[in-house]
């Protein structure tokens, strides 16, 4: 079993409430926190080697150490619960039946950063939570761990729960202040960044669910301990919310030393494909990172065993990898057309770009209109070679990550699958019934001696 | 006329003091779903407009936030929203076979309302639920693992619920 530091009690009867939290050693890390000076928290959460967990993995300590103080001006902790990129539920998961272990989290880290109002930021559709972290808000609070001068140490904090209303790119930063302020999601040029320039233009530092609940066990262990687990630059454990065509969908805590095959086909995990049927192809983590074929998931180019961690899951860069995202794992079995996946994330992206730049909003239009010809048989060979060229002039040139995260997804599926987008050209009526299927996309990886 | 009642007014000043002094445009996104929630479903550009006076913002920055996020209506719809996933995680699971079983038995489109009122159907994308899919949100709620025959039941169960208040 692997060592879990998040979800380890998430099985404890009655874990939502702040008794049973409390009994189970909860709320530890704030009494100790709270002791200590907050320039010390930062400097275990860089020793962590903790590393974002919604998507990009900047390391947290080093972002915490950004944050400007300037006199008299507050300062903000923003929680980022807007959780929209396809595949991803984990923090769902540690909301729903964890709420303490993040409002814990989210204290010790307001404490650190010198945030007296700290907001959770929680995608509009996830309204049933909203009631879930209120109410340990509320706990907290009455039991001393909120509020005023919490546990007598002169520290005041609140916490405050913003339902967003549906819109994937208030998950990006700067969209996400925006809608805080009561605005559209229109994301913000850069810099200024957050820490110096946020919420009402002061310093903000956004993180994620699951970084903000790492602190905790950061904190309970010391940084050094922390980094102890896993293997390289990625430390800790990390979440995974596995979907697609598996026998077990779940979120799974992993510690990053295990690989691809055994997340894939251990009980302990996903517990194999479905149906007996074989793996063709696999988004490792959250729709807007690469697809890879079965071979090149399961090994990387240099035929050693992919792992599922940072920087194995991008050995080899866009040409051979991948990346680990959000966590967000997507897995297709050989019955899956990849044009029509591909052509759903196409219009995913098309219907949550803002608008402001025109590589985005005019790109991420002309990709769904291409895929959609070829899917249904209306495409021709040029098709493929435009939609590449679309991708290439939407990567790189806008003012957010979104519209790189559109180009990817679509680069990707052509470097890898050209022969099933070819397939559906060259068979124009069949393509309409059929699927190009395993083809060779599970065969073994030659590596020259 | 629009109006929240004494005790929604509380709750919307709840709202505005999560925020600091002048900063009470913050409130708008929750205030409309507030707004939503008890005047029929939707926003009219009534209620949108009444929303900007409760917080001293212009109409224009109202209807700007309405029309950008996908869980406001412009327009009335059903009783009960159908809002039906469809993003590539679903899709895998068979999101397509579960709308086109809803439209044929409600006898709707994509975008459209029964006759009576009862049911609008809507697709949607990617709602955090890839793992438990084929799924739809209807109104608060998810409805997960969707089956043909879980559809039956969920539309019986609306039909039940709205035969029981129409007599009572
Ligand atoms: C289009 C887009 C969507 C994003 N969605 C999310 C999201 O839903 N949740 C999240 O934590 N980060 C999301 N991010 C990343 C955030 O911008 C930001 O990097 C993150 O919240 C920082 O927290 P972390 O360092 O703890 O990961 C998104 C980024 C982009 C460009
Ligand atoms: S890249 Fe797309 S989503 Fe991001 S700011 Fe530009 S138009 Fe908006
Ligand atoms: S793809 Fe349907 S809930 Fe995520």
């Amino acid at each position: 079993m692997a060592k879990k530091l998040l979800l380890e009690k998430d099985h404890v009867e009655g874990i939502r409430h702040f008794d049973v939290y409390r009994r189970e050693g909860g709320y530890a890390a704030v009494e100790k926190a709270l002791k200590m000076e907050p320039a010390a928290i930062v400097e275990e959460v860089k020793k962590s080697g903790l590393r974002g967990r919604g998507g990009a993995g900047f390391p947290s300590g080093l972002k915490w150490s950004f944050l400007a103080k300037p006199e008299g001006v507050p300062r903000y902790l923003v929680c980022n619960a807007d959780e929209s990129e396809p595949g991803t539920f984990k923090d769902r998961y540690l909301m729903e039946f964890l709420p303490h272990l993040l409002i814990e989290g989210l204290i010790v880290s307001s404490f650190a950063l010198g945030s007296n109002r700290t907001y959770i930021y929680i995608r509009g559709e996830y309204a049933w939570i909203v009631g879930i972290l209120e109410q340990a808000i509320a706990e907290a609070k009455q039991n001393g761990f909120l509020g005023k001068n919490i546990l007598g140490t002169g520290f005041d904090c609140e916490i405050y729960v913003q339902r967003g209303a549906g819109a994937y790119i208030c998950g990006e930063e700067t969209a996400l202040i925006e809608s805080l302020e009561g605005k559209r999601g229109n994301p913000r040029i850069k810099p200024p960044f957050p820490a110096i320039k946020g919420l009402w233009d002061c310093p903000t530092v956004v993180n994620n669910v699951e970084t903000l609940a790492a602190v905790v066990p950061i904190i309970n262990m010391g940084g050094e301990e922390y980094a102890k687990i896993g293997v390289g630059r990625s430390t800790g454990t990390k979440l995974i919310s596995a979907c697609g065509n598996i026998n077990k969908p779940g979120v799974y805590e992993i510690d990053m030393t295990i690989s691809v095959e055994e997340f894939i086909y251990s009980d302990e995990y996903c517990g194999g494909i479905a149906n007996g049927k074989k793996l063709k192809a696999c988004i490792p983590g959250g729709s807007s990172v690469p697809i890879l074929p079965a071979n090149l998931l399961l090994t990387t180019a240099k035929g050693e065993p992919r792992l599922m961690n940072y920087e194995s899951l991008s050995d080899g860069g866009f040409a051979t990898g991948s990346m680990m995202g959000s966590g967000g794992f997507i897995v297709l079995d050989e019955d899956q057309c990849i044009v029509r996946h591909t052509l759903t994330l196409a219009r995913f992206y098309r219907h949550e770009s803002c608008g402001q730049c025109s590589p985005c909003r005019e790109g991420t239009g002309w990709v769904e209109k291409i895929l959609t010809k070829i899917e249904n048989g209306k495409g021709a060979i040029s098709d493929i070679d435009l939609l590449w060229d679309i991708q290439r002039k939407i990567e790189g040139n806008t003012i957010c990550p979104l519209g790189d995260a559109a180009a990817w997804p679509v680069a990707a599926a052509i470097r890898h699958f050209r022969d099933e987008f070819e397939w559906h050209v060259n068979n124009p009526e069949l393509c309409l019934t059929q699927n190009h299927g395993l083809a060779h996309y599970a065969d073994p990886i030659h590596v020259p001696a | 006329m629009v109006k929240f009642s004494e005790d929604k007014l509380k709750e919307v000043q709840s709202m505005i003091d999560r925020y600091p002094e002048g900063k009470q445009k913050s409130a708008l996104i929750p205030l409309l779903h507030l707004a939503q929630e008890e005047f029929g479903g939707w926003l009219s550009a009534e209620t949108m407009d009444y929303v900007g006076s409760l917080l001293g913002i212009e109409p224009i920055e109202v209807y700007e936030v309405a029309t950008f996020y996908s869980m406001y209506n412009l327009k009335p719809v059903g009783k009960h929203v159908f809002e039906v996933c469809h993003t590539g995680p679903c899709m895998l699971k068979g999101s397509d076979d579960i709308i086109g079983y809803i439209k044929s038995t409600l006898g709707i489109k994509v975008g459209e309302t029964t006759a009576d009122g009862m049911f609008t159907l809507k697709t949607v994308e990617c709602l955090g639920a890839c793992g438990y899919a084929p799924m739809m949100q209807m109104g608060i709620d998810y409805r997960e693992h969707l089956t043909e025959a879980r559809v039956d039941e969920i539309i019986a169960a609306c039909r039940n619920k709205q035969q029981k208040t129409s007599k009572a």
